[in-house]
């Protein structure tokens, strides 16, 4: 069985390079792990998702079969109830961060966007954990806003019977960030991996 | 060396599809690489290009597809393995030269790859490029994983040497875009000697002759297929369904049995020789069972060749139910997924996979709250200024003009971020061809000014034939080429105007300007931030006859900004700002669109999004209060 992983957002939070390093982290542990990236015009403001398939047994298909979402990373809030009807279940662990990247057609005030505690009230209801988080000011308050991506990989690391620790994407960070930026990036981690820890019933 | 590009094998590196693709050349010992950029195959070149500064091959990213296919020729034609890249619409491009080529045939290994898009998530159509193997008569070959592309494409090129023809291998997006754990295997030495034996020519004649060669070298691949490794049967004994499939679809298949638990009622046959079919081997396993189901992307390509080779021999292996595509089992458009796999499967045994309380309970809320995210051009992009001065030309001319459209970042111009201002999108090049048409209209008392577009990349890969046509046939035409200084849509691959090659070699740029006044066009520079300036140009062009160039020159945004940086901070003084209360009706954000612009709910008036605007500066000439300030950066 695998473990399925899903890392929802929009263009420009770092998708991609998050669930890279969770992918490099597994192979060095030896795991088996399958990546499905969707992108498509991600660049000019649509939404990104990748799905992570870990397992210690076989490789698994790029798109996650609907429902069996285990675990999802919302980036974003409105992206998280989107793949919500499609890959969640009543038992999927959601992590997500508060702070909205509105849409061009909300700040043109054709659609509005959802009220974000309406959000968190569903997700919520759905069924399974629901860890809230302010990540984006949490990356701004240390630095800059695209340290998000770090930021929630950090609470990735500390679910329970999740497969990799902070020690593992720290380890594979170091081939993929300058030695200057290193510092930073595993302090995100840290500020993650806390909130999670301390919200730990 | 690290990455794709080390000698040593037997180790495992977490790859993406296309990185694979690339590997697997590189293990073949390819030396010559081209290519045209296109999602979802662009990262093949890319990797190459990087493989290229520490091994000893040359790779290029050509002017358009058919070249990039001809110059790889040559390098099979001397002797040398080569690999030629694209997306889907690049085989239609390069199809005139490829039909004569598996006439000649060719001499060294060369492999032809083409990722397809199923459902267009980054292209203007859903083609399915297989349907090209046959017309051609090329061995074709699906893999279903990065590790299979790998192992696929280095044998590609054995297969290629010993029919002495060209091998396609068809991957898609999700494919192409999956990375996973990838054990990799030693590279070869590479010593390239060209020579090209003039004992030997590549031609098609005569003809019939060559068409007959052709044939027989795809009978030889057949026989090479019948004992491939990359076909097999996995299931019962004597199955209730046989699940014929090719590709990543493959996967959904596979994992689909498990979770209805059918594994001990279907048969799953993965095809990875796909064209020509391995008759012997389909044969054996067609006998298995009266049902057949076909599971592909995107046309029922193994659907169709299939159920026309169970007709052959169907007094054989007796009558049979086939569904698929032509029986409506399985979707006929978009790419197949595992719901649309667990859907027919779920249908065929009457199992009910789905969650049906949860769905129940989140979907109608999800619905009715989730608004979907409109693509938009970038914060600082040129392309929102070039229209916004086409708009504003085309309202002073007040004839009912439009626009004729492209294919780059610039086909958002069909939406609202583009003003909606773009009326027709077809292929590369097509929007001045059409323009071409449009322009010798006038005697039939057509009136309407045609503005087309077209960007810098676009322009050197097919817009000049239709150049030179409007100027031969004396054609009303007004070119914009929207020179960004890059293949932007793509992920910024030089291009013959950049000065710069896939390599990194310096190269002496084409002078777009020059090359129009060449042909006795007119041609002027104009900037899109001006964006006043350039609706004044724009109209003016407008009122003239003959083939005119309008460049409105302004590098992408995002390169600009990785670059340099812009100059201003901007700010909107919310005292200048009236609010609800201007009659705007929230122009700027209602019309000028730009994400960096957003409303301030508590003060109820415009705002400026500090993390999203990069400050461009443009806006501030689109407010009517003038309320949008550009303050320099210090």
């Amino acid at each position: 069985m695998a473990l399925n992983l899903i890392i929802t957002g929009v263009g420009g939070q770092g998708n991609v390079l998050a669930s890279q390093v969770v992918g490099k982290a597994a192979v060095k542990r030896g795991l088996r792990v399958t990546i499905g990236e969707t992108f498509g015009l991600s660049q000019r403001g649509g939404p990104v998702m990748s799905h992570i398939r870990l397992s210690r047994k076989r490789d698994y298909g790029p798109l996650i079969p609907p429902n069996k979402a285990h675990i999802i990373i919302g980036l974003e809030p409105l992206e998280t109830i989107r793949v919500l009807p499609e890959y969640g279940n009543s038992e999927t662990t959601f992590v997500v961060n508060s702070w909205p990247v509105y849409p061009l057609n909300v700040i043109a005030d054709e659609v509005e966007y959802p009220d974000t505690e309406r959000i968190r009230s569903i997700l919520e209801d759905a069924g399974g954990k629901l860890y809230w988080l302010d990540a984006t000011r949490l990356a701004i308050d240390l630095g800059a806003p695209i340290l998000l991506n770090m930021i929630m990989l950090g609470t990735l690391c500390a679910l329970p019977d999740f497969p990799l620790q902070m020690y593992d994407f720290k380890d594979v960070l170091v081939d993929m960030f300058p030695e200057s930026r290193l510092e930073l990036n595993y302090k995100a981690l840290e500020i993650g991996n806390e909130f999670i820890t301390e919200n730990e019933n | 060396m690290k990455g794709i590009s080390q000698r040593s094998g037997d180790i495992h590196l977490l790859l993406q599809g296309n990185e694979a693709i690339a590997r697997g050349a590189l293990e073949a010992g390819v030396v010559f690489c081209a290519g045209y950029p296109g999602n979802p195959s662009s990262e093949i070149i890319e990797t190459l290009a990087e493989a290229a500064r520490d091994l000893p091959i040359y790779v290029e990213w050509s002017v358009n597809e058919k070249v990039a296919v001809e110059a790889a020729t040559a390098a099979s034609f001397t002797g040398c393995r080569a690999i030629v890249v694209m997306k889907q619409n690049g085989i239609n491009v390069a199809l005139d030269f490829l039909t004569n080529l598996t006439l000649s045939g060719t001499r060294a290994g060369l492999v032809l790859v083409t990722c397809d898009d199923p459902s267009g998530i980054s292209s203007t159509n859903e083609e399915d490029a297989r349907i090209f193997a046959r017309i051609i008569d090329a061995p074709l070959l699906e893999p279903t994983t990065p590790q299979e592309a790998l192992v696929m494409t280095t044998w590609a090129f054995e297969l290629s040497e010993k029919i002495e023809n060209i091998v396609m291998i068809r991957s898609v997006s999700r494919l192409s875009h999956t990375r996973t754990r990838v054990l990799i295997n030693e590279l070869p030495s590479f010593d390239p000697r060209p020579h090209f034996d003039t004992g030997l020519s590549f031609h098609t004649f005569p003809v019939v002759a060559k068409h007959k060669m052709r044939h027989e070298k795809l009978d030889l691949a057949r026989v090479l297929f019948e004992k491939s490794s990359f076909n097999h049967y996995e299931g019962a004994v004597r199955p209730e369904l046989l699940i014929v499939s090719s590709g990543c679809a493959w996967t959904y298949v596979t994992e689909a049995v498990d979770i209805l638990e059918l594994s001990d009622r279907v048969g799953t046959l993965k095809l990875g020789t796909t064209w020509p079919l391995p008759k012997g081997f389909l044969k054996k396993h067609l006998a298995k069972c009266d049902r057949v189901l076909f599971v592909e992307d995107v046309d029922p390509f193994l659907e169709d060749n299939v159920k026309s080779f169970g007709a052959d021999i169907c007094m054989e292996i007796g009558p049979k139910e086939y569904m698929g595509k032509a029986s409506g089992h399985t979707p006929s458009c978009g790419e197949q997924t595992p719901a649309s796999i667990l859907r027919v499967l779920g249908r065929l045994f009457s199992v009910d996979w789905q969650d049906h309380a949860f769905m129940d309970k989140v979907s109608p809320i999800v619905k009715d709250i989730a608004p979907p995210r409109e693509f938009g051009l970038c914060p600082g992009c040129p392309h929102r200024g070039s229209y916004y001065a086409i708009k504003t030309a085309l309202a002073w001319d007040d004839r009912d003009g439009f626009v004729s459209g492209d294919i780059g970042c610039y086909t958002m111009g069909i939406w609202p971020t583009g003003f909606n201002q773009v009326k027709s999108v077809h292929a590369m090049g097509s929007g001045l061809g059409l323009a071409s048409g449009y322009g010798k209209l006038d005697r039939f008392g057509f009136h309407q000014p045609v503005v087309t577009v077209c960007g810098d990349s676009t322009f050197f890969h097919a817009a000049i034939p239709a150049l030179i046509n409007a100027k031969f046939n004396g054609a009303d035409v007004l070119l914009l080429i929207l020179d960004n200084s890059a293949t932007a849509m793509t992920g910024f691959q030089p291009h013959p105007g950049t000065g710069k090659t896939a390599m990194g070699t310096k190269t002496d740029p084409v002078d777009m300007e020059a090359l129009c006044r060449s042909l006795k066009v007119d041609v002027e520079v104009a900037d899109p931030y001006d964006m006043l300036s350039t609706a004044k140009i724009i109209y003016r062009n407008m009122q003239q006859k003959g083939p005119r160039v309008l460049i409105l020159r302004r590098k992408c945004a995002l390169v600009e900004g990785r670059e340099r940086g812009f100059p201003y901070k901007m700010r909107v003084d919310q005292d200048l700002c009236l609010g609800e209360e201007c009659g705007c009706d929230r122009y700027c954000l209602r019309i000028f669109r730009c994400p960096g612009l957003v409303w301030d709910k508590h003060a109820q008036k415009a705002k400026i999004d500090g993390v999203i605007c990069v400050g461009c500066g443009i806006c501030s000439d689109i407010c009517p209060q003038r309320a949008i300030l550009r303050e320099e950066r210090e």
